[in-house]
């Protein structure tokens, strides 16, 4: 059963707006993440925000050949050198929502919530979705949803946060 | 970016998560230092949640290094000018 809760306020909608967000993609392993991360700089895009993608080289060829004609997707850049650009001051982003079925996702959604200034979503979901939110120990607004392939449960929670 | 892979290293821990990467820097090695998310050591940006521990070891450094898909891993890497970096630090 892939079920689905949101946490804090962040059942309040994100006001629509030119804005830089970043889309920060941990490891493909989980389906639901790429589908996800389309739906996601969809609506983004089509509400006027300016999406950059971060993610590793896998996570970013399969964004890259779900959407050959960049409908979706803008500009893309390896998830260490994005990290490596906000710690250095050279770049940052209004939004960012971060995915993170596992503790590596967490770590740098956690670097994200120290490094950048940046308004912090970070979406959990996967399998071991409720057990990974308890160790979350920095500021965000949190989207979990024990979701593996079926990406609903987490598309409700954007659609709540999303205008 | 990283050039880790270029330098002489130890994997002192494998695949673990960043908690467990940084109790096992705590517990083992007498001198840390705490840096903050995004410190930039061996060329690599260091990816954790605070307190984010390195430790040294003679001419050693002790840290953690998180990849996406495999996890956290903790090094060993000599560097005597990182570690000039560090002291300097605390």
């Amino acid at each position: 059963m892939e079920g689905s809760e949101s946490s804090g306020d962040a059942a309040a909608l994100i006001n629509s707006g030119k804005r830089r967000v970043l889309l920060l993609l941990g490891c493909p392993e989980v389906p639901v993440q790429t589908s996800i991360a389309l739906y996601l700089a969809h609506n983004l895009r089509r509400r006027g925000d300016e999406v950059v993608v971060a993610g590793t080289g896998a996570a970013l060829k399969l964004m890259k050949l779900a959407d050959p004609m960049g409908h979706y997707i803008g500009e893309t850049m390896n998830i260490d050198r994005c990290i490596a650009s906000i710690s250095e001051g050279k770049m940052d982003f209004e939004l960012c929502f971060a995915f993170a079925h596992s503790d590596a996702g967490i770590s740098y959604a956690g670097t994200m919530s120290y490094i950048s200034g940046a308004e912090l979503f970070l979406l959990i979901f996967g399998r071991g979705a409720e057990e990974l939110e308890k160790t979350v120990d920095f500021d965000c607004r949190k989207l979990v949803a024990k979701a593996v392939h079926d990406p609903v449960p987490l598309k409700r929670l954007i659609d709540e946060v999303i205008d | 970016m990283s050039c880790i892979e270029e330098l002489k290293y130890e994997v002192l821990l494998s695949q673990c998560s960043f908690k467990e990467a940084r109790e096992y820097i705590k517990k083992n090695f007498k001198y840390t230092v705490e840096v903050p998310p995004g410190y930039r050591i061996f060329n690599v940006h260091l990816i954790g949640v605070p307190p984010l521990l390195v430790g040294i070891e003679e001419e050693k450094v002790i840290f953690p290094y998180t990849k996406p898909c495999y996890g956290t891993f903790v090094m060993r890497i000599e560097g005597k000018e990182e570690i000039e970096r560090l002291r300097a630090k605390r």
